[in-house]
């Protein structure tokens, strides 16, 4: 029934295996964009550029700016002289983030009361400016808790612990885990475009080159054609998978708590999926220029709409309807759960099936789509 | 035997339109089991719509088609373990060597081992490629191409071939390696459908059809066609063939001037009376001119002759 898929296998590996350019652009770009988007990636916010307005010039007020001076994240741009120099930075972008230490300072710490610290956030990037703001409650938390500490040593009393006047963000992450959450979104994605659009090119190259036209007279089968295109790309998708998750395991130090097995059913489903997504541009499309507008036309929501950055409950219901026929969404849950958290089949069996859905679903449309005839 | 059953090719009231143009315009014909029958006309005449849908890859927008007694526009896959179709470009995969196109196409048609090896290396034989079956089909000449994409459809048996202007951009070497190749399938019993850009070889068919616009003007065998030329040829033998085409071009009686190898070919009503005004005229234009003579019309000259009727206001 399906003698021809063999036949069809050989020839594509035949082909792949000729073609230097193809074989390069399977290894080398993949593990450059995985380098490069693992560190470009991140929630964590290094090098905040900050302006610094000091009107105290107290011992306290120099220590205090000291912590930010001396701390990576933070890049003091500029000691200003003035509150106007302080929102010129701001306003400017020259800086997203402004202290000004009022007049005073040191006095009410001497006191023994709360100081308060004045901070700008240029709250036009809202992720960086909470983080960022994460990170001075740290650093004036720090110093409070120092200060009292030295206070007591020196007077040799009990005093009542300052208050920190900052808000507290109890959810902030100041550790590396921020590229443990990404780095796994990375490697689905990275997947994703590389699986869609091999596959994307596969039907319509041969409809161009014309072998296309040599295929439908012979007495093929729709199917046979289009799973003869599904094992080979399926092969090349998981060694794909095994390249970019080594980059994310040796080079980015990811760990890897869960089961092989159920990561590897995972990313068979999702490369079956995903495959059945190119396939099906590839049987609509009629020249590679249409596949590669289709390709990008539908690769920018499936990224938007997964759930890499942005959490996919805050999305309107529309679009958190769309997010069920995207396979990255589910791969992303898969791959996450399984390399950070050890959670096996028993919980992730429903995007198990969704993706199983999806494939079927999509593969079963290509077939009939794909018509043995030139128009 | 009768000549309904000898027909194994059939297109009644075929047509096929693209937007506006009716590539092909309620075209018929027959074709003969175990002949070669030639599809000639000129550029955008309709030839390869109809050979792609003879083939069973493009759908007709009515007509019927019946092949080996079958009727291949309800069901197209019928018709295809009978066919063998080379397209106008033959689809090599270029990254494949010669051996390995073969093996795909012969897996395609589930061709048994030893029969495939045997007709591959016969086919390979006739055409002189032998000795290229390891090299890569990308690095082949485009004459080595075009035998190694028959090769590739004939590789299975087919009762009836296809072929869109297989010799197009092919040296006159591999032309004739080529219509060796087709002789001896002939001899085989497989009838031959050939579209061809080149009337010499329209003359090797047993018979042709001459399409214009998606029409079929006539059909039958090259020296009937030859018949329904009316008046005579003149050929003007001279190296100075535009010179020539254009000091004769308007004269009275003379309907048509065509360029040929050797100088210019002439149609006349009647040769006897028009030869003296041809040569009164050339001498007028100054031409250096070798000879002037009736002779045979080519099937070059009865095309271009039969195209002009067509075209000409009645
Ligand atoms: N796929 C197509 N889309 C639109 N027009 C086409 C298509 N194929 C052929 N045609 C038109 O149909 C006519 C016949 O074309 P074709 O069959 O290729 O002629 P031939 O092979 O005799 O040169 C031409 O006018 C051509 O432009
Ligand atoms: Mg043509």
């Amino acid at each position: 029934m399906f003698a021809r898929i063999i036949p069809m296998v050989i020839k594509e590996f035949l082909q792949l295996r000729r073609d230097k350019a193809a074989r390069f652009l399977l290894v080398v770009p993949p593990i450059l964009q995985m380098l490069l988007f693992g560190y470009a990636a991140t929630f964590e916010v290094y090098h905040v550029s900050t302006a610094v307005l000091d009107l105290d010039h107290s011992q306290e007020s120099r220590d205090l700016i000291a912590r930010f001076t001396s701390n990576g994240r933070f890049n003091v741009m500029k000691l200003a002289r003035s509150q106007r120099g302080i929102d010129k930075a701001i306003d400017s972008s020259e800086a997203t983030v402004a202290i000004v230490v009022h007049a005073g300072f040191a006095e009410l710490l001497r006191k023994g009361q709360g100081a308060p610290l004045q901070v700008i956030v240029d709250g036009t990037n809202s992720n960086t400016a909470l983080i960022a703001l994460g990170y001075i409650n740290t650093i004036a938390a720090g110093f409070a808790q120092d200060y009292v500490t030295d206070l007591m040593q020196r007077v040799g009393q009990e005093t009542r612990p300052l208050q920190v006047t900052l808000e507290q963000w109890p959810w902030f992450n100041p550790d590396l885990n921020g590229r443990w959450f990404f780095v796994p979104g990375v490697i689905g994605t990275l997947t994703l475009v590389l699986i869609v659009n091999l596959t994307a090119f596969a039907i319509v190259r041969e409809r161009e080159v014309g072998t296309l036209e040599q295929i439908m007279v012979s007495p093929i089968r729709p199917a046979e054609f289009i799973l003869g295109k599904t094992v080979p790309f399926f092969l090349v998708g998981l060694g794909e998978v095994a390249l970019v998750v080594a980059v994310g395991l040796l080079w980015f130090r990811i760990p890897f708590v869960g089961n092989p097995f159920v990561l590897l059913f995972g990313t068979a489903l999702f490369l079956l999926s995903s495959l059945a997504v190119g396939l099906l541009i590839s049987t609509v499309c009629s020249t590679q220029q249409q596949a590669f507008s289709t390709n990008f036309f539908i690769l920018s929501p499936f990224f938007i709409l997964s759930g890499f950055a942005f959490p996919i409950a805050s999305m309107p219901q529309v679009l958190q309807w769309f997010t069920f026929v995207n396979p990255l969404r589910y791969y992303l849950v898969v791959i996450r759960a399984t390399l950070l958290k050890g959670v096996g089949i028993d919980v992730l069996w429903p995007d198990f099936v969704a993706m199983a859905i999806l494939a079927l679903l999509l593969l079963t449309l290509s077939i009939l789509r794909f018509r043995k005839t030139l128009e | 035997m009768n000549a309904a059953r000898e027909s194994i090719v059939t297109a009644d009231g075929l047509t096929k339109r693209f937007a506006e143009v009716a590539a092909v315009d309620g075209l018929s014909f027959s074709v003969n089991h175990g002949e070669i029958f030639g599809l000639v006309g000129p550029d955008g005449a309709g030839k390869t719509t109809t050979m792609r849908m003879l083939a069973g890859v493009l759908r007709p927008d009515g007509g019927g088609i019946v092949i080996d007694g079958v009727d291949v526009v309800a069901d197209p896959e019928s018709g295809k373990p009978h066919l063998s179709y080379m397209p106008q470009r033959f689809g090599l995969y270029e990254e494949l060597t010669v051996d390995e196109n073969i093996r795909f196409y012969a897996d395609l048609f589930e061709v048994a081992q030893d029969v495939r090896e045997e007709r591959a290396s016969r086919l390979l034989a006739a055409s002189g490629m032998s000795q290229f079956r390891g090299r890569r089909a990308g690095q082949l000449s485009g004459g080595m191409k075009q035998k190694l994409g028959l090769t590739c459809a004939l590789v299975h048996t087919p009762q009836i071939l296809l072929l869109d202007e297989p010799t197009t951009g092919v040296d006159p070497v591999s032309r004739r390696e080529f219509w060796g190749i087709l002789y001896g399938l002939r001899e085989e019993g497989v009838t031959i459908l050939i579209t061809t850009a080149y009337l010499d070889e329209a003359e090797r068919c047993n018979r042709l059809a001459l399409l214009h616009n998606g029409h079929l003007l006539y059909c039958d065998t090259p020296a009937a066609l030859k018949q329904r030329m009316s008046g005579a040829v003149v050929a003007i033998t001279s190296s100075a063939g535009r010179a020539a085409h254009a000091a004769i071009a308007d004269l009275a009686g003379v309907s048509n001037v065509i360029l040929v190898g050797s100088g210019v070919h002439a149609v006349v009503d009647d040769a006897a009376s028009r030869i003296p005004a041809l040569r009164d005229a050339l001498q007028r234009g100054n031409v250096v001119f070798d000879d002037i003579a009736v002779t045979a019309p080519s099937i070059e000259d009865v095309f271009v002759a039969l195209l002009e009727d067509e075209r000409r206001p009645r």
